[in-house]
């Protein structure tokens, strides 16, 4: 309680001296906006409802690329840890494309599906996959042997082994692998969105770039926060429940 | 099935190794784990297997669990080859190996759940009963970070109790625990092998534990990995560790694998 006291004051206070900076004219109103034109601009945009459509299309754009790319890399890690072939092939590709900055794919996608929806699909599948690959490659990997031949003593074998031992032993890996593919995924979709104009949707990526066209700096900063809070909200509503699980399970919790 | 011939105690089995060898090569070296080892182990019987590191005692444990295959020879239970692991021969390790993502109790069920036959509610009395005889039916829903090295292995013993096997395999199962937690683990396996009659093969580097468990203590020595000696140590149960008798066996058999000790060097350097 008294912790989140200290954070509220924190924010008073940095947002109060925004506002007294701005009205004592220390900077170009055109340059830095005063918290309350941001506000004013976010209410606004609530109300005529700009603001909720675009967070809901990039919303849908990322959750369901995120989803098909985790769908897709948690098997393929699984099977580049079980087959040699397999982890000299397709893991090397992981491995290498996972270094590519996956704003990197946009022009590709442009190519290849045009200013589309399966476009942006395509770039956050990219973003996600090759972490998840070799997140979920590299969890197998650190799964004690003794856990396998124990579960082996036990009459478990094949799939079995696979699903109730090998996948749940590198949930930490995996976890952390999903993690690093919101990211990706998040940040190469914004910039996907401010790059190209997608004429199914208008997403937030978009309404910040009309935001800089338009000059419209108070625009700019409101649509950069609600993309923080919705990074924060990802943070703490997709991954911090399955963290806290883990650290549960696992005895890695600090207290 | 049902439950009360779940719980029943198994028939232990009679393990006989025959003739078995076994050969690790890393790079250009070859070591022989073991040259032709034959021992049996009657229905029941507690056999410790004792020797100093890489006399091959523990790839004896894992051929007979059929985590290896030998090279020649053949281990059977009750007259049958073994073909792989399997849940008639339950294994326990040195490192607990329980599962951080389960519970105690769910840890316990892992291998029931696998062992068709049983309802949900039996297989759940069933684990309640292994953990209540290894007295730990108050930690059922604890995490495995929150018990210590010992009641982990109590943990670990109970799951390879559950499925009822007819054999229990333990390489250095204590080893990495503290004294006295030893020392009680001690006790509980003797009463809990004389109360569900299971055949037990012990591997241990320590004299003194392998004369307290064992009806018999095998004598390994190493390159080739054979058996040298044996030791039949008829004390009456439940023994004590600390006792004099006890001492006076454990110093034979520690007088004996050092003199093997030297003759294996002696052997080296001619």
């Amino acid at each position: 309680m008294k912790r989140s006291l200290g954070a509220i004051l924190f924010f008073v206070v940095a947002v109060a001296a925004w506002e007294a900076a701005c009205r004592a004219r220390l900077w170009s109103p055109v340059l830095v906006p005063s918290p309350d034109s941001v506000a004013q601009y976010l209410w606004a945009s609530l109300l005529d409802g700009t603001l909720l459509s675009a967070a809901a299309v990039t919303m849908k754009r990322l959750l369901l690329g995120y989803a098909f790319g985790i769908a897709l890399g948690l098997p393929l890690g699984l099977l580049t840890a079980r087959f040699k072939l397999l982890n000299d092939t397709l893991g090397l590709i992981a491995l290498g494309l996972q270094t590519l900055p996956s704003v990197c794919w946009v022009p590709l996608a442009l190519l290849w599906f045009g200013q589309t929806e399966s476009a942006m699909f395509f770039v956050v599948v990219m973003g996600t996959l090759w972490s998840v690959i070799i997140a979920t490659d590299n969890g197998v990997r650190n799964v004690p042997p003794i856990f396998s031949r124990a579960a082996r003593t036990m009459g478990s074998k094949g799939l079995h082994t696979w699903l109730h031992v090998m996948l749940p032993a590198s949930l930490p890996f995996v976890v952390s692998g999903m993690k690093q593919g919101w990211a990706f995924a998040w940040r190469s979709l914004m910039a996907a969105e401010i790059y190209v104009t997608i004429l199914s949707g208008f997403g937030l990526g978009h309404l910040l770039h009309y935001g800089r066209e338009l000059n419209a700096m108070e625009q700019v900063i409101a649509i950069m926060l609600v993309i923080i809070g919705i990074g924060l909200l990802a943070d703490k509503v997709l991954f911090s429940p399955w963290e806290r699980y883990l650290h549960r399970r696992w005895g890695t919790a600090r207290n | 099935m049902t439950l009360q011939s779940e719980l029943r105690n198994e028939t232990p089995s009679k393990l006989s190794v025959r003739n078995v060898s076994k050969r690790f090569r890393s790079g250009a070296r070859v070591t022989q784990a073991l040259g032709d080892v034959s021992l049996d182990v009657g229905e029941g019987e507690f056999v410790c297997l004792v020797g100093p590191s890489g006399c091959g005692k523990s790839t004896l444990l894992n051929i007979i669990a059929g985590f290896e295959e030998a090279d020649s020879g053949t281990v059977l239970t009750d007259g049958q080859p073994i073909t792989g692991p399997g849940r008639d021969r339950m294994v326990m390790f040195q490192e607990p190996a329980l599962f951080p993502w389960l519970d105690v109790l769910d840890n316990v069920l892992f291998g029931l759940k696998l062992k068709p036959g049983l309802t949900p509610a039996e297989r759940l009395e069933v684990a309640r009963f292994y953990l209540q005889l290894v007295g730990l039916e108050k930690f059922a829903k604890a995490y495995i970070h929150e018990l210590s090295g010992g009641m982990k292995q109590r943990v670990t013993l109970a799951r390879a109790l559950a499925p009822n096997p007819r054999v229990l395999l333990m390489d250095e199962p204590f080893a990495a625990l503290d004294a006295l937690s030893r020392e009680q683990l001690y006790g509980d396996l003797q009463r809990i092998w004389a109360e569900r009659r299971k055949t037990i093969v012990f591997v241990t580097h320590n004299v003194r534990e392998a004369a307290c468990l064992g009806d018999r203590v095998l004598l390994f020595s190493p390159n080739p990995g054979r058996i040298r000696e044996q030791f039949t140590v008829d004390l009456p149960r439940p023994r004590d560790i600390n006792s004099v008798s006890l001492a006076t066996h454990a110093t034979e058999i520690m007088r004996a694998l050092k003199s093997h000790d030297a003759t294996a060097a002696q052997e080296v350097a001619e």
